[in-house]
């Protein structure tokens, strides 16, 4: 496969199979994109739904079973199948332009990574049609999940067992890759902050995702083959459960909040013209917010009772984390100052996620107090606190960073003026959906309620937040209007659009080649990219002349591979049903499915290709073009 | 643009702020209303945290904002400013202002989080087994609660009833799933654990439970089924003269009682369909001397007496017959439902009548 071939226009079924075997960042960022994007609409769908029925009391808009399908669906679908493809697709998008790299470290395991969670995620999502969604919370605590009838519960162990050998996999690469792939002069003091996000999370996902595994396992064994690790009949226990899923599920939220960080901190000094304020000290909070995530996953059990002294400890931990959240927002607000701010769709959302953000922050410190949390936890106060984080920090980064790196992706820009008008929908929205959800929780509102009886005093917040839900809705609808215009128009927008662009990622031709750089840059400092502008140059310089690029070649292998397990986990799920004879055969043909792909990957030699230097001297007459 | 942005997000808080400040929900149900010394020391926390946090943004606001309209580039302006690095005075006034705001808050989270665990009082037991502090054992089944007194020596379920100004103790657990036992009012929650025992304590102060026609709310606090969101009870705190009168009616209702037929004859009928379809998971008596695992279903002794149907429907014998007639359709999941058969109209009419009439107080 020579290079230029490589770079026909083709139909579309040849489209769809480009997509479905390629290794290239950039393409599996977009796959990632797609489906994170499509997991986030079905997860929005799922919240209205939750609104609809709150709106007023004793509403019978769904039943009280369903509803439970619905909230569970939506909180596992928000953070594992839209939140964590969608910061992936950044990531991929990102991180390897920004380091100076022409791809990954491992591009066959990034393309693995990202159909494992394609797969997990669909048959996720396939319980809604074949017998029921799991319904047990998206934190499917042991002894309402074993007790869980039909096969939601086992959708989900499945799902997020597949989709999370995915995430760990991607994890492992982005280290890897920001350990040895950056270009000269790129060192770890230069990277750009959202490549030492990438990194600080990916560090996290290799430490947090296999307590998920081994909890997912148990709680797989226990439901289908037998075991009781969760039955107290048994002699089994199910707060293990409980520590399993939290120490996994409390450094989860940084593995989400940081990436958003770190797009954030990208945002603010391009629009506002000024370097990033306290670099080195971003990164030292950045790491050490990474480290204490992992101190204080037992402020989730404040009331499990695990005692006075652990409690009292969690605490003090938890805290703890405010100290580098803080730093983090005062020298985000120090890099505005003084700059001069120009208020693009990125810039809006970067600026408005500073209040909305700290909001979340400052609730988050209150039910670190182990006995206000006895009032706070599994109440509407908690929905309040975590939706302002996760909305307020991970979503506005997701939208901000949409818009931002939107012509790095699709070399097009997405309409400022419908962009305008989606933030202020969807931020008015957002504040006027959650801040009167403290209350409802102050109020007595517990939690994952299908509905409220009426004379609590609590019908006049419900109401408010569904309309503000409303807003949230329609301000996503329009930006997927602008995706759509935006795409069709097709216009073209060059290098370095924002003209403000400080690091490498901005420095290549638009669209990127496929081989990113034609030669590695050569790193000068921070934010290389703005030291040469300053300099009067347009391109970076580069560190090593131009020779023969060895690029890899696409693979059909990571989807089998994928495929195999999909397969395989019907197997297992229904294998334990009556009269299910073909169950068993179905989970060995699966795993001999995944199996066989891997033994042809590991014997049939796959040396890539080259680019030849004569080629990519041609290519440098059109401007690098695709 | 953005100014006007920022004033209408302003609006919109403001606007809630003064809508929600308006009332702090209800006093039967609201942690903003504290019962008892419990529920005080968590709202204490709950308003010192509240008010450093309040600081905090205010402080964060006002930055941003001046930072947000002073420094918008202006039209047409090309100049570069100033790329500073950092400052190391900042940082640290950064860092060890958040450090003192965090050590006031953690002295009494530390001293709330041991006081309020401190439930060695129901551990000293007297010789026969009793104790000198007021203990409950609060059993949460699916849907429905279990409130056992064994130093009284009876057992009811639904309406747990309580004096004031004492702490009562509670030892709580589940029987199938995990639930949180919480009266919002009157303090924390502690989780129904299935595989271990929890203790916590709570106080209802005398006049606050007046203000609330001694009448509290409780509510399962744990997601554990379709109807975990019903799964709703009622504390009735009393003065302890009128506490003590009820515990003497509650142990009055011996077998013998229980089996005396009503004077009502429709009543008198409708225990005899309660004996034939209700009384194998039903108990009449105050003292169930079944152990716990055979004790299946609510206590229905004080029936009559109690605040509502099911934790959630008005207590008067429609609801009931209602709710006898199709219980999935108020409690979807129950354990109720399908274990009896159908009953005519004549029969739910004669178990209404029944079950109404197990009064204790007069």
């Amino acid at each position: 496969m020579s290079s230029i071939a490589h770079t026909q226009k083709r139909g579309f079924a040849g489209t769809v199979w480009d997509y479905l075997t390629t290794v290239d960042h950039k393409k599996i960022a977009i796959l990632y994109l797609l489906a994170g994007g499509f997991f986030f609409i079905v997860g929005g769908i799922e919240a209205m739904m939750i609104r609809i029925q709150l709106a007023v009391p004793n509403n019978d808009f769904v039943s009280a079973g369903l509803f439970n399908e619905i909230i569970t669906m939506h909180g596992t679908t928000m953070i594992f199948l839209a939140a964590m493809p969608l910061l992936f697709a950044f990531m991929n998008a990102v991180m390897p332009l920004q380091i100076g790299a022409r791809d990954v470290a491992f591009p066959f395991i990034n393309a693995l990574g990202f159909w494992l969670f394609f797969f997990g995620g669909l048959f996720l999502n396939l319980s809604w049609f074949l017998g029921g969604a799991p319904d047990a919370g998206w934190t499917s605590y042991a002894s309402l999940s074993l007790a869980s009838e039909g096969h939601g519960i086992d959708f989900y162990a499945l799902g997020l067992q597949i989709s999370g050998f995915g995430t760990l996999m991607g994890g492992i690469n982005f280290l890897v890759t920001i350990i040895n792939m950056r270009a000269p002069g790129m060192t770890y003091m230069r990277m750009p902050l959202f490549t030492w996000t990438t990194f600080v999370a990916s560090a996290l996902i290799l430490f947090a995702f296999p307590p998920l595994t081994v909890g997912l396992f148990m709680l797989i064994f226990d439901r289908m083959f037998g075991s009781g690790f969760f039955d107290v009949a048994m002699g089994g226990n199910t707060i293990i459960w409980e520590h399993f899923f939290w120490i996994f599920g409390h450094p989860e939220v940084y593995i989400l909040v940081l990436p958003a960080f770190g797009i954030f901190s990208e945002i603010f000094p391009t629009f506002a013209r000024k370097r990033l304020f306290g670099y080195s000290s971003m990164v030292f909070a950045t790491v050490l917010i990474g480290f204490l995530g992992f101190m204080v996953w037992a402020h989730h059990m404040f009331t499990t009772g695990l005692g006075p002294i652990a409690n009292a400890i969690f605490a003090v931990a938890t805290m703890a984390i405010a100290v580098p959240t803080g730093i983090k927002i005062f020298n985000w607000i120090m890099t505005i100052w003084g700059g001069s701010i120009q208020f693009t769709v990125p810039m809006l959302y970067a600026v408005a996620f500073i209040p909305s953000f700290v909001m979340g922050g400052v609730t988050g410190v209150m039910q670190a107090a182990a006995p206000a949390d006895y009032q706070f936890h599994d109440t509407y106060f908690i929905v309040a606190h975590f939706h302002y984080v996760i909305v307020g920090g991970i979503v506005l980064g997701l939208l901000g960073g949409a818009h931002f790196y939107w012509p790095l992706m699709f070399g097009t820009m997405l309409s400022e003026k419908l962009g305008k008008i989606t933030f202020v929908l969807f931020l008015t929205g957002f504040h006027l959906t959650f801040f009167i959800q403290h209350f409802l929780g102050l109020m007595g509102m517990p939690r994952r309620v299908w509905t409220f009886l009426p004379g609590q005093g609590l019908e006049a917040g419900n109401l408010i937040s569904s309309i503000g839900a409303a807003f949230m809705a329609v301000g996503i609808i329009i930006m997927l209007v602008n995706v759509v215009i935006t795409q069709k128009k097709n216009i073209q927008v060059g290098r370095d659009p924002w003209k403000d662009g400080r690091t490498l990622e901005w420095s290549l031709p638009s669209p990127t080649p496929f081989y990113n750089f034609k030669q590695l840059p050569l790193v000068r400092g921070l934010d290389p990219f703005w030291i040469e502008k300053m300099e009067g140059k347009t391109e970076m310089t580069p560190a090593e002349p131009i020779g023969d690029i060895h690029m890899p070649n696409n693979s059909f292998v990571p989807f089998v591979i994928s495929l195999g397990l999909f397969i395989a986990a019907f197997g297992a799920m229904y294998h334990a049903d009556e009269g299910k004879g073909w169950a068993i055969p179905v989970l060995i043909i699966g795993m001999l499915v995944t199996f066989g792909a891997m033994l042809y990957r590991s014997i049939k030699d796959d040396h890539g290709y080259h680019i030849h230097k004569e080629d990519l001297l041609d290519d440098a007459g059109k401007g690098g073009t695709h | 643009m953005k100014q006007k942005l920022t004033k209408w997000r302003l609006f919109t808080v403001f606007g809630l702020m003064a809508l929600v400040l308006s009332g702090c929900g209800e006093p039967f149900l609201s942690t903003l209303i504290p019962a008892g010394e419990a529920g005080q020391t968590a709202y204490d926390l709950m308003m010192l945290s509240t008010w450093i946090m309040v600081g905090v943004v205010i402080v964060v606001s006002i930055l941003f904002a001046v930072a947000v309209i002073k420094f918008r580039r202006k039209k047409g302006d090309t100049t570069i400013p100033k790329q500073v690095e950092g400052s190391h005075i900042l940082e640290i006034v950064w860092t060890v202002i958040p450090i003192l705001l965090l050590i006031i808050l953690t002295i009494p989270t530390v001293i709330a989080t041991f006081d309020l665990a401190d439930t060695k009082a129901m551990d000293k037991k007297n010789e026969d087994g009793t104790t000198d502090v007021m203990v409950v054992n609060v059993r949460a089944n699916l849907y429905w609660w279990e409130f056992e007194y064994p130093n009284q020596k009876i057992i009811t379920s639904q309406d747990l009833v309580v004096p004031t100004g004492q702490k009562v103790y509670f030892n709580v657990k589940a029987t199938d799933v995990k639930h949180s036992f919480w009266i919002p009012a009157a303090g924390g929650k502690i989780d129904t654990n299935v595989e271990n025992v929890n203790q916590i304590w709570l106080e209802f102060d005398n006049e606050k439970a007046a203000e609330a026609d001694n009448l509290f709310y409780g509510k399962c606090a744990e997601l554990c089924g379709p109807s975990h969101a019903l799964m709703d009870f009622k504390v009735r705190a009393l003065p302890q003269g009128e506490f003590d009168q009820w515990v003497t009616a509650m142990q009055a209702v011996d077998a013998e009682a229980a089996e005396a037929a009503p004077t009502n004859p429709t009543a008198a009928a409708g225990q005899e369909v309660f004996n034939q379809k209700c009384l194998s998971c039903h108990a009449v008596t105050t003292a169930d001397a079944r152990p716990e695992a055979a004790r299946t279903a609510p206590n229905l002794a004080n029936f009559g007496d109690r605040e509502m149907v099911a934790g959630i429907l008005e207590h008067d014998e429609e609801e009931l017959k209602k709710w006898i007639a199709n219980p999935e359709q108020y409690k979807p999941g129950n354990k109720m439902t399908g274990t009896y058969g159908e009953l005519s109209d004549q029969e739910l009419d004669q178990l209404a009548a029944y079950l109404m009439s197990l009064k204790v107080e007069q």
